[in-house]
């Protein structure tokens, strides 16, 4: 029994970037929990970096895991399945 | 338009508004790799002219319509219309709601079926279908010279944002980001320039929709930025979509209602969502007749909540702001800021390290969504509408596949050298807005006649759409040489330049109409069997009978339409 790699979707690699985009934010978010830079932003204690990217990160996750590339049975294709 | 005022700013010293961090440049750098990945990838899956022009016809319902709509979010969009909230108030959101959503719609349900069962690869190729081969090559001749120009604009916008944003050298932002969509439309065709404009499509909401969050919870809801706003100008005018369209002087825009409503929700509006090709291209590349109706609906869907993220920005600019925006020249000679720099400001207010290269990732993908969608459609009318139909008929599938991906490239290189040229000439963002109205609104006229009125005729297609143009060309240089005709073209005196556009629009709409009825009745029909597939009442559609409601394309339109109506409503 074969198995070739499916064709990758869009919404796979937006879900890399979503997530990746979601580790920094997050992480500087963190770091700035931390460290409060010296010139903060307007309502700069709601935090927005924190829970903006956990979003970003938790979509991109999501859409990683759901789109992730499978392989199709050859076989099965070759039934018309 | 309040855009045009961006190329006076090339003059204008490079202070930037923000300094970016390494995980703001981590964010950008790893966008830019991103883009070229998918072009990579899609290099292997990229191999007819089907692929590489049509994207293979495979595209579903959602990343169709998704691309649909980000091609059009392009620089003028994002930076453009935040700027012209700040400058007209809730007025500007005209141009997504009646000047987008009905002609979607239209677009979706009555025109997508004649386009997509005609297989045509183009529409100056639907009118060579239609009317014949002179239709088509006016059409590509106009369409191409229009779309180079306007990615060279798209393109010297973007590059101007990057110097007065992040105080970029504009000659680096100009090579950097076009060599980028260069190398992933060559690469992938238009598979990736959809791939990419679906991917910008997410990060353009993803960077910029904490602007309105953030802001309407400052400002106290949208109450509260009413308040805000009516006690900063001491008026209430500003937060109104319909109420002061009664007459041009009753509003900042200088407009009245019938301009709204016939100028740009019929004319502008439907000739630019139905019949300019870089937006109906990514429809057309739908896999299925039911996927190409769906994809414009779902854009329209989207479309009406893109305010959200363009015109609320602005108006939050206008109550939160503590400095007054002012026009560019006034900028430029006092150093302050522009009404044009509203959103990078709005950005700025609320966005931190990390957030920030979010923000300025999103505008840099609809820069790039913007100039991959004019690449990608030039390269097909090129490659299709003038170098096969004219130049090269014989030639085999590779050899229009690699004359795709050239043209790609000088596509670039002509829109790069477009960008330069802008620099010269200040004033040319305001004959490209005037290119648009000459060829858009007389394109609209002969195509719609062509799909609904069988009778007709090629003769009355061409000199219908030929006069149409020539004579919205007549009416802008009478205005210029006579500025009192102003009052024959737009109604009144008062119009400003964005009136005149949607008069002088639906004047030559008129004029082409007329031209085309009037030719057709004295010249001989075409028989109905040539016509099939091409014309209502000469082509069997597809029923939607055995398919459930709620999968049945006029169900999402209506729900839609219910939507925009309530919206206006609420908004009057």
């Amino acid at each position: 029994m074969k198995s070739k790699p499916e064709a990758v979707s869009i919404w796979f690699f937006v879900g890399v970037l979503l997530a990746f985009y979601g580790v920094v934010i997050t992480g500087e978010g963190l770091y700035h929990l931390a460290v409060p830079p010296e010139r903060p932003v307007v309502l700069a204690w709601l935090h927005a970096d924190l829970w903006w990217g956990a979003l970003l990160l938790a979509a991109g996750l999501f859409y990683c895991y759901h789109f992730a590339p499978r392989k199709v049975d050859r076989s099965a294709e070759n039934d018309g399945a | 338009m309040p855009v045009f005022p961006l190329i006076a700013a090339a003059a204008a010293p490079a202070e930037s508004l923000f300094s970016l961090g390494v995980a703001d440049l981590v964010i950008i750098a790893a966008y830019f790799a991103m883009v070229l990945a998918i072009g990579l990838y899609l290099k292997g899956q990229t191999q007819t002219g089907e692929d590489f022009f049509m994207a293979g016809r495979e595209m579903t319902a959602w990343i169709a319509g998704l691309s649909f709509l980000s091609a059009n979010l392009g620089s003028l969009e994002l930076m453009g219309w935040a700027a012209a909230s700040y400058q007209y108030g809730l007025l500007a959101v005209h141009w997504y709601w009646i000047g987008a959503i009905p002609a979607m719609l239209f677009l979706g349900i009555v025109m997508m079926p004649f386009y997509y069962i005609s297989k045509t690869h183009s529409v100056p190729g639907y009118l060579q279908l239609r009317f014949g081969e002179p239709s088509r090559a006016l059409a590509a001749i106009s369409f191409a010279f229009m779309t180079v120009l306007m990615s060279g604009i798209n393109m010297y916008s973007m590059a101007l944002v990057m110097k007065v944003v992040l105080g970029w050298d504009i000659n680096f932002s100009i090579w950097v980001s076009s060599l980028t969509v260069a190398a992933y439309v060559a690469l992938g065709g238009l598979k990736s320039a959809i791939f990419n404009e679906v991917l910008q499509f997410v990060l353009i909401w993803a960077g910029a929709l904490l602007i309105p969050i953030l802001g309407l919870y400052e400002a106290g809801g949208w109450a509260g930025l009413q308040a805000r706003i009516a006690e900063q100008l001491g008026r209430t005018d500003f937060t109104h979509a319909w109420s002061t369209l009664g007459g041009f002087q009753d509003n900042p825009m200088g407009v009245h209602w019938t301009g709204i409503v016939f100028g740009l929700g019929w004319v502008i509006s439907f000739g630019y969502w139905t019949t300019d090709f870089l937006v109906v291209q990514r429809v057309l590349a739908a896999k299925d007749l039911r996927a190409a109706k769906m994809a414009p609906i779902i854009g329209a869907a989207f479309k009406m909540m893109v305010p959200f993220i363009v015109i609320v920005p602005g108006l939050l600019g206008l109550a939160l702001l503590p400095d007054k925006l002012v026009g560019e020249a006034e900028a430029v000679a006092t150093g302050g800021h522009s009404y044009n720099e509203v959103l990078p400001l709005m950005l700025a207010r609320y966005c931190g390290p990390g957030l920030l290269g979010l923000g300025i990732t999103a505008l840099i993908a609809g820069f790039m969504a913007g100039m991959a969608g004019n690449v990608s459609a030039f390269a097909t009318v090129w490659t299709y509408d003038l170098y096969r139909a004219f130049i090269k008929p014989d030639a085999d599938d590779a050899h229009y596949v690699a004359m795709g991906r050239w043209c790609t490239i000088l596509g670039v290189m002509a829109s790069i050298g477009t960008a330069y040229l802008v620099m010269e000439f200040q004033s040319i963002m305001d004959y490209v807005q005037a290119l648009f109205s000459f060829f858009i609104a007389p394109l609209f006229g002969t195509v719609i006649l062509g799909m609904l009125w069988k009778r007709a005729t090629s003769a009355g297609g061409f000199w219908g759409l030929l006069i149409g143009t020539l004579s919205s060309i007549a009416m802008w240089a009478w205005v210029k040489l006579d500025p009192s005709a102003l009052q024959y073209v737009a109604l009144s005196p008062h119009a400003k330049d964005m009136a005149e556009n949607l008069y002088r629009g639906l004047w030559s709409w008129i004029i082409c109409v007329v031209v085309t009825v009037a030719v057709s009745l004295c010249t001989r029909p075409k028989p109905d069997s040539e016509l099939v597939g091409l014309v209502y009442g000469c082509t069997s559609i597809p029923s939607e009978q055995d398919v459930a409601l709620w999968r049945r394309p006029i169900f999402w339109a209506y729900a839609v339409a219910i939507v925009f109506v309530a919206l206006n409503l609420y908004f009057w």
